[in-house]
């Protein structure tokens, strides 16, 4: 895919049109929340140093944001993590994964994304688990979450992260057959011709003078 | 694919033996072929051009006489890159995306991405009353028009025409009190970051009241039709049967999760749009079953109808408040208001910002083009949706269109179940089966 065609839609950069902006978007923080976290995501930290001892290993960062708690995980220990969280701390509940293709974090492009909840104790947290673009396997949680299955497909669908361990890793929205993941940013909106029976129909991009 | 490959052929050799497609035509020219051959194994497709598969829902069913033993659903037919399109537009032009995903309940699309952004924004507790109020109020019809599409088509499904009549009668009249509150039946765009688009009619309330009075007798037509109907009871009671351990693995949530017992409801659990100030039950079976989830959804009515009850209650005593943030950076960009001839913005306004405020031409041309800025961050957002937990998961990087929006869709989700309630049933059952589940395959499929 061209990374300098970006078809109709969408100015390129900061999408300020009149150079009157001036603001500056902040960037996500990076770094650690420190203690208290407040709320009940002291409670799952501490139960969870407790219940799972490689948790300072394991865990890079725990992030407090607009109330809600993100661990950051090792991606090869995901799956670990995973089933401490559901046995140990009644995480009965995966709401799925998302993706999110971030191309200038060099070395960490791909994220994916678990919200979970735990129906015992009506509580929600968030696992996020980072892989480079040029190694872009994760271990599946499938076998602790079984319905994550359609949502892994669709995340590989996606951003083609490759979930290892998964029962079956196909496409699942798009075509078989298709070319690229559409959820990346270096995959355009548009620009794709349509084909039906024999008969190519032109991008949209390119059936305009302008672009 | 290779040459040699004819689709429309009527047979073919595989590595697991000779393979019949069956497309129409004449049955008993088929058996002939097939001679005595005592495969009894059968693939059928059913679907993506189904009437009983809710749209364009593909079932490959794998059959021993009629007893199914595999199912695998195929989906994405519907699939429209409203996640990927949605990164091209403001913060507000979004709406109007999210809205066309799960058609049948726009109000909960919207209203889940708004939260969101609500969220990302720092502005949850400023969002007034009134507005939220009126979101309630949109859900709950909402539910009642989605309840009534479930409960139509499903019993249609099943062969039972006459629910389906009744239902689309109600579904009909809620649709018509959206066109007059928002202009637009369905896909209305109706919820805004920051509140609502424009406020009730006037005489709204009391039309809605009138509403409710007969929807609460109009529901019962279909309640003596069904509820305890011996022929619609065989073909519901103790199939498509899921229990709650099924459905903690598979992530389940909505009607099919409360048909085991477990009375998980969102609006009780973790509520939002002040949910917690209205009385309802959350309503439960016992059955794990087809007929436990459509005695929920007829329940469910009802206690829709209480709560819109209340939100009228709440609106008369709210007149004339405001349904959108005082913060005009957020609030303008939903606020076109129309001028006489029903384009543009209104007179008034051109008249002040092109004669007396260049500061104001300068942001409203700013804020119409481009749309507010979102601080960056990551929020999830749930709402409890006709068909379970809906949630938006959005990633901000503080620009002025959504970096990233996923949908958790409870449709999606739930779909995956059809196996687990289906394999060992008979191949009647999973029309019954997929209809309790309710997938709108324009939720599943985005």
């Amino acid at each position: 895919m061209s990374e300098t065609q970006q078809g109709m839609f969408g100015a390129r950069g900061t999408g300020d049109t009149s150079g009157y902006g001036g603001l500056v978007a902040t960037a996500a923080a990076t770094g650690s929340t420190e203690r208290p976290f407040g709320g009940y995501f002291d409670q799952v930290a501490d139960d969870l140093e407790r219940a799972y001892p490689d948790f300072a290993d394991a865990i890079t960062r725990v992030v407090v944001d607009r109330g809600e708690l993100t661990l950051h995980i090792k991606k090869d220990r995901l799956v670990e993590v995973a089933r401490i969280l559901r046995d140990k701390l009644l995480f009965e509940m995966c709401m799925g994964v998302s993706g999110v293709h971030y191309p200038e974090r060099t070395g960490s492009e791909l994220v994916a994304v678990y919200p979970l909840l735990s129906m015992t104790k009506n509580q929600r947290i968030r696992l996020e688990v980072a892989t480079s673009d040029s190694d872009r396997h994760i271990p599946s949680v499938v076998d602790v979450w079984g319905g994550n299955n359609w949502h892994e497909r669709e995340t590989f669908d996606m951003f083609g992260i490759i979930f290892d361990g998964h029962p079956g890793l196909t496409r699942i929205l798009m075509p078989d057959d298709w070319d690229g993941h559409p959820q990346r940013k270096d995959y355009p909106l548009g620009g794709i011709a349509v084909e039906y029976k024999g008969a190519t129909t032109p991008a949209p991009s390119e059936r305009r003078s302008y672009q | 694919m290779t040459t040699t490959f004819d689709p429309y052929a009527s047979s073919r050799e595989t590595t697991e033996g000779t393979v019949y497609s069956v497309t129409g035509g004449d049955w008993d020219e088929l058996v002939s072929e097939i001679g005595e051959a005592k495969e009894e194994r059968i693939i059928v497709n059913m679907g993506p051009q189904h009437p009983s598969t809710h749209g364009v829902l593909r079932l490959v069913l794998e059959l021993e006489g009629e007893t199914i033993t595999e199912v695998r659903p195929g989906i994405g037919y519907l699939h429209t890159g409203i996640e990927k399109n949605m990164e091209y537009r403001s913060w507000t032009q979004g709406t109007t995306f999210a809205t066309r995903m799960d058609y049948l309940s726009p109000v909960f699309n919207e209203t889940a991405y708004c939260l969101a952004i609500e969220k990302l924004l720092g502005i949850t507790e400023d969002v007034p009353e009134r507005a939220s109020v009126i979101r309630v109020l949109m859900m709950e019809l909402n539910r009642i028009s989605s309840h009534m599409v479930a409960l139509g088509t499903g019993a249609l499904e099943l062969g039972a025409m006459g629910p389906m009549f009744f239902a689309f009668r109600e579904r009909e009249m809620v649709l018509d009190a959206f066109e007059a509150i928002t202009g637009l039946r369905m896909n209305m765009a109706y919820v805004r970051p920051g509140g609502v688009q424009q406020d009730l009619p006037a005489g709204m309330t009391t039309r809605l009241r009138e509403l409710v009075k007969t929807l609460r007798k109009n529901f019962k037509d279909n309640e003596k039709l069904l509820i305890g109907n011996t022929i619609w009871m065989k073909r519901t009671v103790g199939i498509g049967y899921l229990d709650l351990a099924g459905c903690t693995t598979l992530g389940i949530t909505g009607p099919v999760l409360r048909s085991t017992g477990l009375p998980w409801d969102l609006r009780k659990m973790s509520p939002y749009c002040g949910y917690e100030n209205y009385e309802f039950d959350v309503i439960t079976a016992d059955t794990c079953d087809v007929y436990g989830r459509f005695l929920i959804r007829m329940a469910e009515l009802e206690q829709s109808l209480r709560i819109i009850e209340q939100a009228l209650d709440k609106l008369d005593a709210l007149n004339g408040a405001p349904v959108m943030v005082a913060d005009k950076k957020i609030a303008w960009p939903a606020q076109l208001a129309l001028g006489a001839d029903g384009l543009g913005n209104s007179l008034d306004h051109i008249r002040e910002i092109m004669g007396s405020s260049m500061e104001s031409l300068i942001h409203h041309f700013k804020l119409v083009t481009e749309g507010f800025r979102v601080p960056a961050g990551q929020v999830y957002a749930a709402v409890e949706s006709p068909r379970g937990e809906l949630a938006a998961h959005v990633v901000s990087d503080g620009g002025t269109r959504p970096y990233r929006v996923h949908f958790r869709e409870p449709s999606f989700n739930n779909l995956q179940s059809t196996s687990a309630m289906s394999e060992g049933g008979m191949i009647a059952d999973i029309i019954g089966a997929v209809a309790s589940i309710d997938p709108v395959m324009g939720g599943v499929d985005r």
